[in-house]
């Protein structure tokens, strides 16, 4: 089943003299995990805000699951996606419990089952929840406040999850852990991820797919070693060849 | 000193009960009054800096003056006095309560909106929490301001410790001068206190 599908998509943002996104047009299949792969400013993070209705396109139609993203309430909408970014986001007010059970609560769930998933969803990300549970963001280094950033969005099982460079910010050494977890949490669900990443060796490390940018178009969307194999053009190929050049980083 | 206040505590006490009054009535008016004008200007950046622009050449016309002005509108006592506090007030409140909503980091907002909140959601659930010391420190000056400009309403005949100023100042009255200057500062305090209490019993609540 197609998970998520762009028709037609263009966006130009007003001060812009490019256009974000140029007639965009994917199906990605539901379970993939897809990584977007560019260069600042190639639309790749414009595309994901997009399925969540944070952005809305100039013109043409996303569908989710089959059903267009227009007809939906974008609150109620964006209750069934996962969305992680970069600056992770969490609320200093609240505890890591409390910031994970943000949506649950307004949904009003019942409290043992709160406690419950949170709980879960704490133990998922490699994270003790006797000893997590009730600290505030501040007490948590970059990589563990990401972890409660990634069980805030996955509490309220999406069948989508939104990634916007989540582990951008976040130490060599954590992030190489952090992605093998990711890549397991996914393995173990149906879900479909959406991945934005500027770097190459995390996009074809982790994508079951991967899409590449540029200038608002996409150049290649097609298997890790597919696009290692064949690569669709010059700017692909030259943009492998940046990656083996830091290939012992 | 305290013979006088004994001789004549009839006359500071319905002074100072009677300013309290006003000051808590502006208070409360100017409170929600802000609230809602910074609900709407929620929306835009640009609408906050113009009105808070109006405000502040609002609060820097001289209290007399702008009483003066509105005497043939609105009459004399009460009627102008509370209007033209709670006008100056707005400049004060909004200006914090706008400072610490647009404090709130916007990476915060938007994981909270791309999560799935409603606007009202996250206003109240988040970003208020978050200004409450900015929103708090707002209205204590509010509260300072209230309590000094209300004396001047006293020449415009809107009763308070003014009334006990202004005849201490005709008559030379030391003492008089000295208890409506004590009763003022006490008022103050008095506000003060009750805000922070009400800070605690919010903090507790959450």
């Amino acid at each position: 089943m197609t998970a998520v599908e762009f028709k037609h998509i263009n966006k130009q943002f007003k001060n812009s003299a490019y256009p974000a996104l140029n007639d965009v047009s994917v199906n990605i299949e539901e379970g993939e995990f897809v990584t977007i792969l560019g260069s600042s400013g190639c639309g790749k993070t414009t595309m994901i805000k997009m399925i969540n209705r944070l952005y809305e396109p100039d013109s043409g139609d996303i569908l989710l699951f089959g059903k267009n993203i227009r007809d939906e309430n974008p609150v109620e909408l964006r209750r069934k996606i996962g969305y992680v970014i970069q600056q992770v986001g969490l609320f200093p007010h609240m505890t890591v419990a409390d910031n994970i059970a943000t949506i649950p609560k307004i949904l009003k769930w019942d409290k043992l089952k709160i406690k419950e998933e949170t709980d879960r969803m704490l133990r998922l990300v490699q994270l003790d929840p006797d000893e997590f549970r009730s600290r505030y963001p501040a007490q948590l280094s970059g990589d563990q406040q990401q972890r409660v950033g990634l069980a805030r969005a996955l509490i309220a099982n999406p069948r989508i999850m939104l990634l916007d460079e989540p582990f951008g910010a976040i130490d060599a050494i954590n992030r190489e852990i952090l992605q093998n977890e990711l890549k397991s949490i996914h393995e173990k669900s149906k879900c479909t991820y959406l991945f934005v990443t500027h770097d190459i060796r995390e996009a074809l490390k982790l994508g079951t797919k991967v899409i590449i940018m540029n200038e608002g178009r996409i150049l290649q969307y097609a298997a890790p070693d597919e696009i290692v194999k064949d690569p669709a053009d010059d700017f692909v190929a030259n943009l492998l060849k940046t990656a083996d050049l830091k290939g012992g980083a | 000193m305290f013979a006088y206040f004994a001789d004549h505590s009839d006359q500071l006490m319905s002074a100072f009960w009677e300013h309290l009054g006003i000051v808590l009535s502006v208070l409360l008016i100017s409170i929600i009054l802000a609230a809602v004008i910074c609900w709407f200007l929620l929306r835009s950046e640009r609408a906050t800096n113009i009105v808070v622009n109006i405000f502040s050449e609002v609060y820097s016309i001289p209290s007399l003056a702008l009483f003066a002005l509105l005497i043939p509108l609105l009459g004399l006592g009460n009627k102008t006095a509370i209007p033209v506090l709670v006008l100056y007030n707005q400049y004060l409140l909004i200006r914090n309560f706008m400072t610490g909503m647009q404090n709130v980091d916007k990476s915060i907002l938007e994981a909270g909106t791309g999560m799935g909140m409603s606007k009202w959601q996250l206003v109240t659930r988040v970003q208020l929490p978050l200004a409450m010391p900015s929103i708090v420190a707002g209205i204590r000056l509010a509260i300072i301001s209230t309590t000094g400009i209300a004396t001047i309403a006293a020449t415009i005949n809107a009763g308070g410790l003014g009334k006990i100023l202004l005849s201490g100042l005709r008559t030379m009255n030391t003492y008089k001068i000295v208890w409506g200057t004590i009763l003022c500062v006490l008022i103050a305090l008095l506000a003060d206190t009750l805000l922070r209490l009400l800070e605690k019993r919010i903090a507790v609540n959450k």
